[in-house]
């Protein structure tokens, strides 16, 4: 028996409630150290208006966001900072790795340049570009929504189920090159791999 | 400007001088740098330090020593300026801090010593500036390699469950 709902009702899931009001909520933090942080900002102004998927709303403090766009390389000395602000950030949080920089160290091979955050938080979604224009932000924002939409629960319990405890780095899957030559930098002959632990050479 | 330098020459032994396009360099044996650089103070008028940087000249063609200590100084009263270039051999990198001489040399040889490990006695506060303090090398010594020996990657890693 078919039951007559009027045309402005709505039947979903708890689920997708709760995830369809995470994924418009957005609210950045925004860690620009470099160029990318430029377009970030043109991202947020009126042209590109972040608005349009209601994540307009910047906080420079890390406790009232849930979405930290690292936008810019990151220098081992900015890494304790960008570590501490992502763990103060509270739960439900994901973080895009805006640029070449900060997903790959970029141009930057040298001695203090990270080559990639991922190696040291989890990141959700990469933004390719050297800066990335706008567009580009705007669709990682979008393709995260999709993401966000697709995996959340009412009660939240995927954000400390043991799936998500997994450490997210995107070379992770990647097999381990080894080969006996050198043990420094990206040369050949460099594994190309997970991060070594603590005090590991590279 | 040539009075200075021939004062420099009779009182320092070994003291050589040059001039490419009206600048003028002198080149001072590693144990007078600090009498001539306060004889430049006082009586040559250089009362502004302009840099202090150092040159690692690790193979490089005719170099009398590793690493060249360069003292950029003005007067800021005639508008001239003179280059001093101090060599110092890799054994021996121990040189007076010229803080006692000019203030602004206070951080500027705290990057030589961050970069080059050249050692500043009676510094007072020879601590790095530019890298963290954990950081072991220095890193603009030309046998250091670019990449780093692991400094970059030496951070605990945060997963989802360190939140």
């Amino acid at each position: 028996m078919a039951v007559e709902l009027p045309e402005n009702v709505v039947v979903s899931k708890l689920d997708q409630l709760a995830s369809w009001c995470r994924k418009n909520s957005l609210w950045p933090m925004p860690f620009a150290t470099a160029c990318c942080g430029i377009e970030l900002m043109a991202t947020g102004a009126s042209k590109h208006d972040l608005a349009r998927f209601g994540a307009e709303v910047f906080r420079f403090s890390p406790r009232q966001c849930d979405l930290m766009i690292v936008a810019g390389r990151v220098v081992m000395k900015m890494l304790p900072v960008l570590q501490r602000i992502w763990s103060q950030m509270p739960e439900p949080k994901w973080c895009i790795s805006m640029g070449a920089c900060a997903s790959t160290g970029g141009v930057f091979d040298t001695y203090s340049v990270v080559q990639g955050i991922d190696r040291f938080i989890p990141v959700d979604m990469y933004v390719p570009g050297c800066p990335p224009r706008p567009e580009q932000l705007i669709q990682a924002i979008i393709d995260l929504q999709d993401k966000i939409q697709n995996e959340g629960t009412i009660t939240g319990e995927e954000f400390s189920a043991a799936s998500r405890q997994q450490p997210k780095r995107a070379l992770m899957e990647l097999p381990v090159i080894q080969s006996g030559l050198g043990t420094g930098g990206w040369g050949p002959g460099s594994q190309v791999g997970p991060a070594p632990a603590i005090g590991g050479p590279r | 400007m040539s009075d200075i330098v021939s004062t420099l020459q009779q009182r320092f032994a070994g003291v050589t001088s040059s001039e490419f396009r009206g600048q003028t360099r002198v080149v001072v044996s590693k144990s007078d740098a600090f009498a001539a650089l306060q004889l430049l103070r006082a009586t040559g008028g250089f009362d502004l330090l302009v840099d202090i940087t150092c040159v690692d000249y690790l193979n490089y063609r005719d170099a009398p020593n590793r690493f060249g200590l360069v003292y950029l100084l003005a007067n800021t009263a005639t508008n001239e300026r003179l280059t001093l270039r101090v060599f110092l051999g890799e054994e021996d990198l121990t040189i007076p801090s010229v803080v006692s001489i000019w203030k602004g040399a206070d951080w500027l040889e705290r990057e030589v010593y961050d970069m080059f490990g050249v050692e500043l006695t009676n510094h007072g506060d020879l601590r790095r500036i530019l890298l963290p303090e954990e950081f072991t090398a220095h890193p603009l010594r030309k046998d250091y390699p670019m990449q780093g020996r692991g400094e970059r990657h030496n951070f605990p890693v945060l997963a989802r469950d360190r939140a």
